[in-house]
């Protein structure tokens, strides 16, 4: 009981990400009908939003500390960040400190206007093109932003802590009456996991309760007749697309603490968002949710010594395998529409 | 002739020609000179050029003919990369058996996973084929370690029985031969300040990329290839011609994977070691773009392609900034510094910076690939032999031309 | 007995009665055409007869032959061409090959793999199909890109494909919608050719009552999924049913 409640937990957090990556993949495809294969490097680029925001708040300048002297006997020199002098030393500590969650703010503006240039400059003309036209452009563009952020940032994971308060774990198992220690979770893995469910409602509510949302919404359904209705559904759907941007952006930026950022982080997620679209059924927004959280908890089963003992290495390919068996059996995917990509 | 008509002849005998007189021809530059680095003609790079030229021609049977994109090629080439080299360590450094068995097995495997992944098309079907790719990556990679050797991969070694070789001599080293040609022995001859090397395994795998290509000609020329490219067009209106489109899209997805698990056959032939990170996707994604890149649909387009990368990968790959410095020299400093500053990101450890931002401008000006380019530029010259070729209205893009 | 013969076809979608117990008869060699007012079941009947749907009570027989639940495929190999409402051709492919394509089809059947002989070098199948586009007046027009071509083409090289497959029987799905009159009347000589010139039957689903009364040597009118009257079209005209199922859509 206390494994499986365990395995459950950890589930969760690679689940919050397949699930908001998805998310967006699939309010892309709805909408645009486009097949974005450069999704995984904007959540990449949210990650490394959270490092460059860590890199500006410790932006350092050399003062020379005459109360302390180095092993020499002269007077040292000591790098004080710049947030100190705007401060004071105690807040300008818990604001770096608290870099992870201060990129959501600084992040969303910068993720707007990618995705807004993405969309404008790029994908807009590949709306009429084929799928396999669109797969390669944005594959192109996934290596292009990659290796920009490489070039940056150099090749290496760049470890973004998150903030000392929840840098504990916290024990579930003693809350719930097993012994203790049996099921310990981080801290940071639970914000995560409700920061996602957080952005999952808030993109529900929006689609649900808003004029703007409801077009969409309707335009998923059947754009040509929205076309019809004389409402410029374009512009609306670079509005979309923005928002697909800001919440796999959002994704990553939360992600760093989990799994220290690197360059390629958005090409693994991207294989395996898609496989999590295609379960889903393309075009579903419940469905992308539901299977991201269901992959993920499911890979985390799977990667249980029990589990692996009887079919050794299951947990590499149980998310292909659902794929597979999901596609045979239920072409349009555990909540996928009639008639999207049927052709 | 060889039952082709007489532009596919000349094709071939152009395409021929080239690949045997590849050692001089891309090796232009003498040795020492500045510009050596821009030599192509050393055996390893000349076999990366063929072996891949025969993964991309195959590929183009499927995605260029019938419009099936996949991306999980790579597997296939793992496949019968790991099958080539089990026939090395089990029967002989023959490299025929291992050649030939890489061919089979992954026929064999290609067959299991397009009949499953068929059933599907559009992006349902590239998926399905990334996630079989995928799972083959990660198989290879940790639970059949004892067939593949997980991550170190495998190669022969003396322990290994080779029934139909005999115990080798204590101290050897076993190498892949061609009944006694050893694929590494090379013969170089020294003309002036230039050096031309010529290897085995090289004319090995070049004799076997034009019968590769030779086939796909045939192939392409063929009511098979013509049904192939009516699947890409419209299957409806196929299947009310009284076609059924199944079988010949499985049989192209066989073919190419059939090819593919050649490419990957020669690959062990040449240099005698597999590693899972052969079948990783992004190598399936390398040959999307080869063909992409050379003109998918096209003859020679793949081989195009599958060149240019390869050479593009090694040369730019190679230059630094040192490099950069003495081509720029004549510069004012600042200007110089500049330059260099600016090209620096797209060369050495950033070629796959250069190659991403190919693929983007190849998928969105130029569709058609290097072969329309090619035939673009040549129309712009050509005025005068335009009244002639358009004779009877415009050509089909998707006609394969040269 | 009719070459094909419907006999108490029934098709629902969901709740919606589609088609309830339709009886056909099509004699050989002779034109009949199906008319009905928008709804009537026109087009499921069609996919009925050509293998995209399966119905769901009764029995389809071509030539003494079951057609239920063949694949679009083998029905086309049995005999059965069909005309689609836009012209479905190969877009990328030239005129010529797009005549080839069913020549091969016709020959080889539905899956041969002729992998390695030259499509140039079969002369019989070139002459063919180069006689089919003589017919239709297209010969000067086989290297053509077949997607650039008019509509007015399209349709006359689809009629190409299915013609030369020398079909006992072409379907056409309203072959003239959407056409000005001058292609109208263009599609109705090309038919009335048809139809002299050869052995064939040929099935018309058509909304149009001008290309009706041109060519049919019989007509069946349905309403709400079910036929109402079969006759000549001269009785047809002042049918008091018949004018009802119209004019009650039409006012």
């Amino acid at each position: 009981m206390d494994a499986i409640l365990l395995q459950i937990l950890n589930g969760l957090d690679k689940g919050s990400a397949y699930a908001l990556i998805a998310l967006g993949l699939t309010l892309i495809f709805g909408t645009l009908g486009v097949v974005n294969f450069a999704h995984g490097a904007l959540f990449m680029l949210g990650a490394f939003c959270a490092v460059t925001l860590n890199r500006i708040l410790t932006l350092s300048h050399e003062v020379v500390d005459e109360t302390r002297t180095d092993f020499l006997g002269n007077p040292l020199k000591v790098d004080v960040p710049y947030v100190y002098d705007i401060l004071g030393e105690a807040a300008g500590n818990a604001v770096i400190d608290w870099s992870v969650p201060l990129a959501i703010l600084f992040s969303i503006p910068i993720m707007i206007g990618v995705g807004y240039a993405m969309e404008r400059g790029l994908i807009k003309h590949f709306y009429k093109r084929p799928h396999a036209d669109q797969i390669l452009v944005t594959f192109g563009l996934a290596i292009v932003l990659q290796e920009i952020i490489k070039y940056f940032f150099g090749a290496n994971p760049i470890p973004t802590p998150a903030p000392a308060a929840f840098a504990g774990s916290f024990d579930f198992g003693a809350m719930l009456g097993f012994d203790p220690n049996t099921i310990i979770y981080p801290y940071w893995r639970l914000v995560y996991f409700a920061f996602a469910m957080i952005i999952i409602a808030a993109v529900f509510a929006f689609l649900q309760f808003t004029t703007f949302g409801m077009v969409v919404r309707a335009g998923m359904a059947d754009r040509e007749t929205v076309g019809l209705l004389g409402i410029d559904i374009d512009k609306r759907f670079t509005v979309m697309f923005a928002i697909a941007a800001v919440v796999a952006g959002l994704a990553g930026v939360m992600y760093g603490p989990i799994n220290a950022p690197n360059y390629h982080m958005g090409m693994d997620f991207l294989v395996l968002s898609f496989v999590v679209v295609v379960v889903g059924g393309m075009g579903s927004l419940p469905g992308a949710v539901l299977a991201g959280f269901l992959l993920g908890i499911l890979e985390s089963f799977a990667s249980m010594a029990g589990v692996l003992e009887v079919l050794p290495g299951i947990n590499q390919i149980i998310i292909y395998l659902v794929a597979i068996t999901i596609l045979l059996t239920r072409p349009r995917g555990l909540m996928g529409r009639k008639g999207v990509m049927e052709d | 002739m060889f039952g082709l008509d007489a532009k596919d002849t000349r094709l071939v005998l152009i395409v021929a020609v080239l690949t045997m007189l590849a050692p001089f021809i891309l090796n232009p530059f003498p040795e020492g000179s500045e510009l050596a680095q821009f030599n192509a003609g050393y055996p390893d790079l000349m076999q990366r050029f063929v072996i891949f030229g025969i993964f991309a021609i195959g590929f183009n049977i499927l995605f260029g003919l019938t419009g099936y994109l996949s991306f999980g090629h790579a597997a296939f080439l793992g496949v019968g990369s790991y099958a080539a080299i089990w026939m090395m360590k089990l029967l002989t450094m023959n490299v025929v058996p291992a050649i030939f068995m890489a061919i089979v097995i992954a026929g064999i495997f290609s067959l299991f996973v397009g009949w499953i992944s068929l059933r599907r098309t559009g992006i349902y079907f590239s998926i399905l084929t990334l996630a079989f790719a995928q799972m083959s990556f990660a198989l290879a990679y940790s639970v059949l370690t004892p067939l593949t050797g997980g991550e170190t991969g495998l190669q022969p070694k003396m322990a290994d029985p080779r029934i139909l070789d005999g115990s080798l001599a204590e101290g050897t080293t076993p190498r892949a031969n061609l009944f006694g040609l050893q694929m590494s022995s090379s013969y170089e001859l020294s003309v002036g300040g230039w050096l031309f090397t010529f290897n085995a395994g090289y004319y090995l795998a070049a004799v076997v990329m034009l019968i590769a290509f030779y086939i796909s000609i045939r192939i392409f020329r063929s009511p098979f290839g013509m049904m192939l490219r009516a699947i890409k067009c419209n299957q409806q209106r196929l299947n009310y011609t009284g076609l059924n489109s199944k079988p010949y899209t499985l049989a192209a997805f066989v073919i190419s994977g059939m090819y593919a698990g050649l490419a990957g056959g020669l690959m062990v032939a040449m240099d005698t070691q597999v590693g899972p990170e052969r079948m990783f996707w992004t190598a399936s994604g390398e040959v999307v773009l080869m063909t992409i890149l050379g003109g998918a649909g096209t003859l020679i387009g793949p081989v195009l392609g599958a060149g240019m990368i390869k050479y593009m990968e090694n040369i730019i790959s190679k230059i630094n900034s040192t490099i950069l410095h003495e081509w720029f020299y004549w510069m004012p400093d600042g200007l110089e510094d500049f330059v260099v500053a600016m090209i620096y990101p797209f060369i050495g450890k950033g070629w796959h910076l250069t190659l991403g931002i190919m693929f983007m401008l190849v998928v969105i000006f130029l569709p058609g690939g290097l072969v329309e380019g090619g035939q673009r530029i040549a129309r712009l010259f050509g005025k005068g032999k335009k009244a002639e070729t358009d004779e009877g209205g415009t050509k089909p893009s998707s006609t394969p031309a040269e | 007995m009719g070459i094909l013969e419907v006999k108490g076809v029934g098709k629902n979608f969901g709740g919606l009665k589609a088609l309830s117990d339709v009886n056909l008869s099509v004699q050989e060699n002779t034109v009949h055409a199906i008319i009905g007012p928008n709804g009537a079941g026109k087009s499921t009947l069609l996919n009925c007869l050509v293998g995209k749907l399966i119905p769901d009570t009764g029995s389809v027989m071509f030539d003494g032959q079951s057609v239920l639940g063949r694949k679009p495929h083998e029905i086309n190999q049995m005999g059965i061409s069909r005309v689609f409402q836009t012209p479905e051709i190969f877009g990328d492919l030239t005129v010529m090959e797009n005549v080839l394509i069913p020549c091969f089809a016709k020959r080889d059947g539905a899956f041969e793999l002729n992998a390695i002989s030259a499509v140039s070098g079969q002369n019989d199948m070139k002459e063919k199909a180069e006689g089919i586009l003589r017919d239709v007046n297209m010969l000067d027009k086989r290297n053509m890109h077949a997607a650039a071509m008019s509509r007015g083409d399209k349709r006359r090289l689809e009629m190409a494909m299915c013609l030369v497959q020398e079909p006992r029987m072409l379907l056409l799905d309203e072959p003239t919608a959407g056409m000005a009159r001058a292609d109208t009347n263009n599609t109705i000589d090309l038919l009335k050719e048809i139809k002299e010139q050869r052995d064939i039957t040929i099935a018309i689903i058509e909304h149009d009552m001008h290309v009706v009364f041109s060519l049919a040597d019989r007509i069946t009118v349905l309403a709400q999924g079910t036929p109402l009257v079969e006759d000549l079209p001269e009785n047809i005209k002042g049918h008091p049913k018949v004018r009802e199922a119209y004019l009650g859509e039409a006012h």
